[in-house]
């Protein structure tokens, strides 16, 4: 008659106070629907687009052929010994993937306000997914960048191996900064605005347009307190073999990125509770 | 104690109007509350809404200390009016939102079905948001594909399933998403109201699958206006009213009490708490009441006898051109009629402030024999606006004597249909031939 033992563990649902554990077992639990929420971003992104998938490719490159044209040819800013082009672009292959991201995972709870108002899950997967469907985009402009290499006869380095490590970095300080952005955004809608402008800022504080070799130590590892600054030379390293090997700057923006991920995630968690009220 | 599905202790919710949720403060909340309030008070003075600037820290508490004990294999029936707290107590069991104060415990894996469709996405073929949907209420893709084919089914769209959501008729989307939702397998299913959804026949369909659920010893949840299907599903039903759980106990017991409550009679409601009553910055409901002819207030009505439903209103804002109308329900939850308000006087008129009544009358001999649920609303017109809606305000029975002149005539058995008009019948004879012959021959013979 029954379905289930007497012996299963009853779920308490009571108030809970202040900093709550991450509950990264129920996040588990729900893979899949973090896998289906990232495919249907990535489905529907694009639908009733003309150009589809080919926006992944334009919005870096033809930054790229801007910054070619002004920062490269006309105010000649030096680049690492590497032809200004792939330089800049190899930069903008991550830069772009952290923008999207930003900018999917600061909207994704308020526009998914009608499955938190409605349905139970971790509240985590949503942003998650957001961040996740950005790397599709992201390996569209990675081909791109491969073609670019080939035609620049820029042959790679055995750094490549840790090309995926970086890869991480950069999802890890997405996440991070995306957590706060949307758990924020949840309660003030302001940082809808704020983001295309934080972005914007953020793009000039990392070494896209020019090389961070321009600084002097010790400037330079507190340069990397802007966790993208390690990311992006991170891949010039892997792939062109500047001479921006890991070292001090990378350090410091690996911990940067991970305080932004455990403290995101725990903000997050934190203002959970309240996002079904209030969204 | 093993048997027992769900518990519930002190379970308490409260709600900031209009202002924000926590129960504790941080500096940086006060730091920004204190920057943001000021531009989010100038905003809603500019928007007119002056009273909820004002109200910003008030509190309700759309919970309070609820407690009862559901027994495994239990199909229970919450009812209430709007704003009694059904919703918000199944938001808490099924973890969208946190009580403040009490707790609840679950035993068994939690189906709940607030809406259906969640998370559906136009773009997305029916197939898309079949796995979609299903991973969103929590079911694993394995689960998913295996009833793919039932779902289609139940759904009656396998011809559309590779078609965009966006391509569907309101109806297809509502059957596809209710099927959907249908084939979860919990141990507990909470559903939410999602049986008003999608025509007669389809209803009827999810009614009885409904019903299936509850025989398979599965706990259910039932939250509903529609007080047959609530009869007809649950053994208990629970009663809440303004978050307090007011009456727990046998179905119709419950249900008679709940449309008996207030002045004793179901054929009138009054909000004599301006505050409280439904309606918003133009307009508020004040009453509702069935009277007969000689202008009674009565629950029963003779079928052949005219009915007067009235709406008490105040307008507290001039220039809006109003419309009140009611809907009509019977017992089974058929939408029998609308009747929208055509008083010559005051169509197309905008009205000025002050008290109104609107009376509609019903005729005699249009209802059939039963009970009529009528829910009140008012529409502001150009553009449409609804100002409120309070569904089954009033309820009155219709009876049919057996005088022989209503409808029924002289039968006195079970007769269906949602209305027993009048008609008027006409009989015609021609004789059959040998019966003529013989009548010729009686002629001839005189």
């Amino acid at each position: 008659m029954s379905l289930r033992s007497d012996n299963v563990p009853a779920l308490r649902i009571g108030p809970s106070n202040g900093w709550v554990s991450l509950k990264l077992h129920d996040l588990w639990e729900y893979r899949e629907l973090l896998y289906f929420l990232a495919w249907r971003d990535i489905k529907v992104r694009y639908k009733q687009t003309v150009l589809g998938a080919a926006w992944a490719i334009i919005q870096p490159f033809f930054s790229m052929v801007v910054f070619s044209l002004f920062f490269g040819q006309l105010a000649k800013i030096p680049s690492d010994g590497v032809p200004y082009p792939i330089f800049s672009y190899t930069a903008l292959v991550p830069w772009t993937f952290f923008a999207n991201a930003l900018n999917q995972a600061s909207n994704s709870l308020v526009s998914d306000a009608n499955l938190i108002r409605k349905v139970y899950f971790p509240r985590l997967v949503v942003p998650l997914a957001a961040v996740l469907s950005g790397i599709v985009d992201f390996v569209l402009a990675f081909l791109v960048l491969l073609g670019m290499m080939l035609y620049y006869g820029v042959s790679p380095t055995i750094n490549l191996v840790w090309l995926p490590l970086f890869l991480v970095l950069a999802l890890v300080t997405s996440l991070g900064v995306g957590l706060w952005l949307s758990a924020m955004n949840v309660e003030y809608r302001d940082f809808r605005y704020t983001v295309p402008f934080l972005t914007q800022l953020w793009l000039f504080a990392t070494p896209i347009a020019y090389p961070s070799s321009l600084l002097p130590e010790p400037w330079r590892t507190l340069y990397g307190l802007n966790p993208m600054v390690g990311v992006v030379e991170g891949f010039r390293w892997a792939l062109l073999g500047t001479a921006t090997a890991p070292g001090p700057m990378t350090s410091v923006s690996v911990l940067i990125a991970l305080a932004l991920l455990v403290g995101g995630a725990f903000y997050f968690r934190r203002m959970e509770k309240t996002f079904a009220d209030i969204i | 104690m093993g048997d027992i599905a769900i518990r519930l202790e002190d379970l308490s919710k409260q709600y900031y109007i209009g202002g924000k949720q926590e129960p504790y403060k941080t500096l940086r909340e006060t730091l920004a509350n204190s920057l943001v309030s000021p531009f989010r008070r100038a905003a809603e003075l500019m928007r007119g809404q002056a009273r909820r600037a004002v109200a910003l820290n008030e509190t309700i508490w759309a919970l309070r200390d609820v407690c009862c004990e559901i027994k495994r294999g239990e199909v229970v029936g919450i009812i209430g009016r709007n704003g009694a707290g059904k919703s918000t107590l199944l938001k808490i069991l099924s973890r969208i939102t946190e009580p403040t104060r009490g707790y609840a415990e679950i035993r068994g894996r939690v189906g709940s079905l607030l809406e259906v469709g969640t998370g559906f996405h136009p773009e997305l073929t029916g197939r898309e948001n079949i796995y979609l949907n299903g991973a969103i209420l929590g079911m694993k893709q394995a689960e998913i594909k295996r009833k793919f084919d039932e779902i289609v089914a139940f759904a009656e769209v396998e011809r559309f399933i590779d078609t965009p959501l966006k391509h569907y008729s309101s109806g297809m989307y509502l059957r596809l998403a209710f099927a959907v939702a249908a084939h979860l397998d919990p141990e507990i299913l909470m559903v939410d109201e999602v049986l008003a959804v999608g025509d007669a026949r389809f209803q009827k369909k999810c009614l009885d699958k409904m019903q299936d659920v509850g025989q398979q010893g599965r706990t259910v949840l039932f939250v509903s206006h529609n007080m047959p299907a609530i009869t007809r599903l649950c053994g208990r039903v629970i009663l809440l009213d303004e978050g307090r759980l007011l009456k727990d106990g046998p179905a119709h017991q419950v249900v008679s009490a709940y449309l008996n409550s207030g002045f004793g009679t179901t054929a009138a409601r009054e909000w004599p708490n301006p505050a409280k009553a439904p309606g918003g910055e133009v307009a508020r409901l004040r009453a509702i009441r069935v009277r007969t002819e000689g202008s009674w207030i009565t629950d029963v009505v003779d079928i052949r006898r005219p009915v007067d439903i009235e709406m008490e209103y105040e307008v507290l804002q001039s220039g809006y051109m109003l419309m009140p109308h009611f809907q009509s329900y019977n017992e089974e939850g058929v939408h029998v009629f609308s009747a929208h308000d055509l008083d010559p006087a005051w169509r197309q008129r905008p009205r000025s402030r002050g008290c109104w009544v609107s009376t509609v009358r019903i005729p005699g001999n249009l209802l059939s024999e039963g009970t009529m649920f009528i829910g009140a609303g008012l529409e502001t017109v150009d553009p449409v606006i609804h100002q409120f809606y309070e569904p089954d305000a009033v309820a009155f029975q219709v009876v049919d004597s057996l005088d022989g002149d209503s409808a029924r005539g002289d039968y006195a058995g079970h007769m269906g249909g949602v209305v027993r008009p009048l008609l008027q019948w006409n009989t015609r004879f021609s004789p059959s031939k040998g019966e003529a012959a013989a009548m010729l021959s009686e002629k001839v013979q005189l």
